[in-house]
């Protein structure tokens, strides 16, 4: 049974860079997945829409914990062995991508219709429309819903731990199993995300009463 | 002993001063219309009655009550002083008699049979009692107004206050509720009115008040002060057909 | 590439997965009606005790929602037995599951009885109600039907959620999809199988719970009407 020193405290705060940069990797990812997934939503095609709801309401409707399973072991079904974080990573960017295809939907369809109207009448293509009007505003509608499902993301890099990846919430696994102190132990971990949390959910919230006061005309 | 007092009261929002001294005496059974144009501080100075709004000076006594911000004091008040606001505000998840039997029982302990049988005759007297049993949306705004006022009726008040209550109605509907509150007025009830309803202000109000920025201007028995007004102000606003 | 897929071996698992998916269903179920308890106690202690409960109050959401659950799950499993307090795993799941739930939804009751119009207020408490009686008969029911949807929404990802309590052994469905794998190395069908479970829970909860929305808010078609002419000042 060892004691928690520095040595523990530092591989937790390692790990916690591990979370990091799973969350920035999967987001990434998953923004041009979850992007390409909202226009397709929006398009003129049928097809193209059903297939990117179906999609979504069933990303939406499993556990992330099974996202999860089911691209690692899907992979391995072709014969891909990834390494672990690869894995991890691209079971979030999935996950992600559903819940932010449906944020930017919904922005896009917050665009005042007159947005539409007024930018047609200017003689705009549809991808001019989109690029130089319609876009830009619904990035500034997404800003505090897509900041909000960050935090989400943060918080459910702790599900990889479950294929061996050691992130921040297996790193206090670990340590606690050496350890045994586990107040002490999930303590500093749970400070450790809410220190990455936090600031993100006030910066939503803020976001989003800019975005309130400005629209009141 | 008048049924309401109010010496001197000053009343500011902010740097804006809207009551500037105001000062009236309603005694029982009084019929007391309140007019003049928006900003003149009619509702202010009625919403200060049931301590709504609290004045930052003067004195207000109404039914034997003091007027001051104590949370106790101010229920006790509210027991004897009802309010019936403009925009009805009946609770719309309620039905109209659990509306009405709401604050009865949980202010003052009514219950059973003897409680509903009370609800039902309130009901009655506004010619509602059909009613019991619907839900505000599915009444016309005369109709919710008129069980806004039988809700208030049934804390059995000894003064009642009407913040422009036919206001948000359209005209057709105003009748039924002006119809009601003349019921009202016949049976003794001490009412005070801020009203736009130059008509019913001359000829069932006992007193008629008129404001003018933050001061009773003028005020004396309806059908005198809407013959002859004495004060230019006065004459401006019964001519310019606020009726 | 092998396709070989043989589901053969999880057919007589089913029973296993059908205990599974009891567990999460009673778990969750659990979870919304203590956790819908908490939230409305938490709201009206907001709401009505003063600056310091206030405080306190929002630190305790803000924890819950800020940290994952996992996280707290662990708190309560591994930590609580070293204050004397044992408890098998299901019961974890169930109070951790309670406590972000609890949070989750204090957070979104309190944003339906903010929004309600002053004039309700007004007339309650010139109905002289006390504050907690204008809370408890005014404010609360109408927030609650407003808020609804939001609610069943975060119902269901707490179901969804209820996956992680196979972190600590409980034999919900994902614990029993594990111990399936282990047993019949299948591990692809193991899991589309579960994953398919959970796809028809969590669609059959939430047309349940919006039925049930109808079924406790009837008048919630009319209340924003009324609101919106309430307003008519």
């Amino acid at each position: 049974m060892t004691t928690f020193g520095w040595p523990e405290m530092l591989f937790i705060f390692r790990s916690a860079g591990w979370t990091l940069l799973l969350t920035v990797v999967a987001f990434g990812i998953g923004s041009l997945i979850g992007g390409t997934l909202a226009i397709m939503r929006l398009s003129q095609s049928r097809i193209l829409r059903a297939l990117a709801s179906g999609y979504i309401l069933v990303i939406q409707s499993i556990p992330v914990l099974m996202v999860l399973f089911m691209s690692y072991y899907g992979l391995s079904l072709f014969g891909i062995e990834l390494p672990s974080f690869f894995a991890a990573s691209a079971s979030l960017a999935i996950y992600a991508s559903a819940y932010l295809a449906e944020i930017w939907r919904g922005s896009i369809q917050s665009v005042p219709f007159q947005q539409w109207e007024a930018s047609s009448s200017l003689a705009l293509s549809r991808a001019q429309q989109y690029r130089y009007i319609i876009l830009p505003q619904a990035v500034r509608i997404s800003l505090p819903p897509t900041v909000g499902f960050l935090v989400q993301l943060v918080k459910n890099t702790s599900i990889v731990s479950v294929v061996g990846f050691v992130e921040l919430s297996r790193a206090g696994t670990l340590v606690n199993n050496a350890t045994f102190l586990p107040f002490q132990v999930f303590s500093v971990v749970a400070a450790i995300y809410f220190m990455i949390c936090f600031p993100l959910s006030r910066l939503s919230r803020h976001l989003e009463k800019v975005m309130n006061a400005g629209r009141n005309h | 002993m008048p049924a309401v007092t109010i010496e001197n009261v000053h009343k500011s929002f902010g740097a804006v001063e809207v009551l500037k001294g105001v000062s009236l005496s309603v005694e029982k059974g009084e019929v007391v219309a309140i007019i003049g144009r928006s900003g003149s501080g009619k509702s202010t100075l009625l919403r200060c009655i049931n301590g709504l709004e609290a004045c930052q000076s003067g004195r207000i006594e109404v039914a034997g009550h003091v007027l001051d911000q104590d949370q106790k004091h101010l229920r006790e008040l509210r027991k004897d002083v009802g309010i019936v606001f403009q925009s009805y505000n009946l609770f719309p998840h309620l039905s109209v008699g659990e509306n009405i039997m709401l604050a009865p029982r949980l202010a003052k302990g009514l219950g059973g049979p003897e409680l509903r049988r009370m609800a039902e005759e309130v009901l009655a007297k506004v010619g509602l009692s059909e009613k019991f049993d619907a839900y505000p949306d599915n009444l016309s705004g005369g109709q919710q107004q008129r069980v806004a006022i039988a809700r208030s009726l049934a804390m059995q008040p000894k003064v009642m206050l009407f913040d422009e209550v036919t206001s948000a109605l359209d005209p057709e509907l105003t009748g039924e509720v002006l119809i009601v509150m003349e019921d009202l007025a016949k049976a003794g009830m001490t009412m005070l009115l801020v009203t736009h309803e130059m008509n019913f202000a001359r000829n069932v109000a006992d007193v008629t008040v008129f404001m003018h920025q933050g001061r009773i201007w003028e005020s004396g028995p309806s059908s005198e002060l809407f013959a002859t007004p004495k004060t230019p102000e006065l004459q401006a606003f019964l001519s310019a057909g606020v009726h | 590439m092998k396709f070989k897929f043989n589901f053969d071996p999880i057919w007589p698992e089913l029973g296993m997965i059908l205990d599974g998916a009891l567990l999460t269903i009673g778990l969750s179920l659990g979870a919304i009606v203590l956790g819908s308890m908490l939230a409305v106690l938490l709201v009206g202690l907001k709401n009505l005790g003063g600056r310091w409960v206030g405080i306190l109050v929002d630190a305790y959401v803000e924890l819950m929602r800020n940290t994952p659950f996992l996280i707290q799950l662990f708190m309560i499993f591994f930590g609580l037995p070293l204050l004397g307090i044992r408890m098998s795993g299901t019961q974890a799941g169930l109070l951790a599951m309670t406590m972000n739930l609890g949070a989750y939804a204090a957070e979104i009751i309190r944003a339906g009885v903010e929004s309600t119009h002053k004039s309700q207020l007004e007339a309650g408490v010139s109905l002289a109600l006390t504050r907690l009686q204008v809370f408890r008969y005014v404010v609360l029911r109408p927030a609650l039907a407003k808020v609804w949807p939001a609610l069943t929404s975060q119902f269901v990802l707490m179901m969804l959620a209820s996956s992680i309590c196979s972190f600590i052994s409980v034999t919900e469905l994902s614990g029993a999809a594990a111990i399936i794998e282990s047993r019949t190395f299948r591990s692809f069908e193991t899991y589309i199988i579960v994953t398919l479970v959970y796809l028809v829970l969590a669609l059959a909860l939430k047309s349940f719970l919006l039925a049930l929305g109808r079924r406790l808010f009837p008048n919630a078609s009319g209340m924003d009407r009324i609101e919106a002419r309430g307003s008519a000042v």
